[in-house]
């Protein structure tokens, strides 16, 4: 089993946001998770990553904590955030970082961006806020598919990409290993509908509606 | 372990290209440039004149400037990252905390500590080109003053940085303790002292550790070892501890206060939610 999410609550400012949820992630599983805003999906996924520190509950993935053991837990997942951040690296600064920190090697990265149609060459020396949404949005990808992850986790991860750029990144989901796990976090289940085995739809903090594919 | 220069190294690249790195170098650089141009090292004042002149003028500016700098720029670094999802995406990599913490500290320091210091050995080598004596002793405990000075303030800022969740919390925060410890190297404590409604003991150690107070205690007992042009509260440490020993607490007292601050501030960014 890779994730295994136990009677995990979470309260922000005396609100419930997690709210008893139980969820297994075994491999090959490709979910869909879906739920109206504030249904605690980010929070769940954040959980998961090891941001935040649950108020109840265990959570273990591969076997280890998210928040004591992060450096086990992060090596063998992948994440692309709802919205690129602003961050102020260089592209050739970020890519240090992720190829220092993940071991991840900078041809893969090259090769996965060209694949999205994306020059990285072209950009290097710029600072990663300065490129346009779509661009950032392609070399999240592109580095999230370069990291040899166990499991990948997608929060929205198409919102700022053009239908050609859309195909393409759908187009490179479908050849990920079968033994390799993605959860994505969507509102447009129609797009993702075939490369899912999974839907998982959330609400008030509940995982409301489980169901194979 | 390797992380930790890794993301200081990265940070320093990311400062190197800030708009605040270089309006502090230009400040702390132009400053010395400016008391050159002024003539301020030929003027004499209270006994002062030459080097000494120079970077006494150098300190007292120092004084009131480098702390708010230092808090300024900083203390957004944790908070802001926080804010704008930046934290959220660098630590979804295998990266420990520590090693970021430490990490991004260690690159602030190095770039809020360079501009002063090399602003330092700038005045230094104008005034020898001029013809005056290098006055190394000087130099170098000014050197080390500076260095805590910038450490304690360094730990403040990541401390308050990591306690608050907002930028504007952060930096409103930070403009507060400024403003307090600014008032207590002087109008605070006089006001104190004249009314006369405390302990005499008490307005001593709050100057103790104050480290704005400490500060310009030790720089300025660096060139009046009788402490006369500051007032009773810095005569009368100079006459309890002696010279030697209020110069080893000026430089030891900042860098454990940095330090605890710091490690405070560590313990918060991991026992606290991250986002």
């Amino acid at each position: 089993m890779l994730v295994k999410v136990q009677k995990v609550s979470k309260v922000f400012m005396g609100s419930r946001v997690l709210d008893n949820v139980d969820l297994t992630v075994e491999r090959g599983d490709r979910i869909a998770m879906m739920g109206p805003n504030g249904a605690g999906k980010t929070t769940l996924v954040r959980a998961i990553l090891g941001f935040y520190h649950i108020d109840s509950g265990v959570i273990s993935v591969n076997g280890y904590d998210p928040v004591k053991q992060r450096v086990d837990v992060l090596k063998n997942i992948s994440f692309i955030p709802q919205l690129p951040p602003p961050v102020k690296l260089s592209l050739e600064e970020l890519l240090l970082y992720v190829e220092r920190s993940s071991g991840v090697s900078r041809a893969k990265i090259f090769e996965e961006s060209n694949r999205m149609d994306l020059d990285l060459k072209k950009h290097i020396s710029k600072p990663f806020f300065k490129l346009s949404g779509g661009m950032k949005q392609k070399l999240l990808i592109a580095i999230a598919l370069s990291k040899k992850s166990d499991l990948l986790i997608f929060d929205e991860p198409t919102a700022n990409l053009d239908p050609k750029g859309r195909e393409k990144f759908y187009e490179l989901l479908g050849e990920i290993d079968v033994s390799c796990s993605t959860l994505f976090i969507t509102h447009r289940l129609d797009e993702i509908e075939g490369l899912v085995n999974r839907k998982i739809y959330m609400d008030l903090g509940k995982v409301v509606e489980d169901e194979k594919v | 372990m390797k992380n930790i220069f890794l993301v200081a190294y990265l940070d320093i690249k990311e400062s190197l290209r800030s708009k605040w790195f270089y309006v502090y170098s230009v400040v702390f650089g132009g400053l010395m440039a400016l008391f050159f141009i002024t003539g301020v090292s030929d003027s004499v004042v209270m006994g002062f004149t030459g080097l000494s002149r120079m970077l006494l003028i150098f300190i007292q500016v120092t004084i009131i400037i480098l702390p708010i700098f230092i808090l300024i720029t900083t203390v957004k670094s944790i908070s802001g990252d926080r804010e704008s999802n930046v934290l959220e995406y660098m630590l979804s990599f295998p990266v420990a905390l520590k090693d970021y913490y430490w990490g991004k500290m260690l690159g602030r320091f190095l770039t809020v500590f360079m501009p002063v210091f090399l602003a330092l050995l700038l005045g230094v080598v104008f005034g020898l080109f001029k013809g005056g004596e290098l006055p190394w002793r000087m130099v170098f405990l000014y050197s080390t003053l500076l260095f805590s000075l910038s450490f304690v303030f360094l730990g403040l800022a990541f401390f308050l940085s990591t306690l608050v969740k907002s930028t504007d919390i952060a930096l409103g925060s930070s403009f507060v303790v400024w403003i307090a410890m600014l008032a207590f190297i002087d109008i605070a404590l006089m006001g104190l002292m004249l009314q006369n409604r405390m302990n005499d003991g008490l307005i001593i150690v709050l100057a103790m550790l104050n480290p704005i107070e400490v500060f310009r205690i030790g720089a300025i007992s660096l060139f009046d070892p009788e402490l006369t042009v500051i007032g009773p509260v810095a005569y009368y440490l100079l006459d309890t501890l002696g010279a030697t020993l209020l110069m080893v607490y000026a430089i030891i007292y900042p860098i454990i206060m940095g330090a605890i601050l710091a490690y405070l501030g560590y313990i918060a960014f991991r026992k606290k939610d991250l986002l």
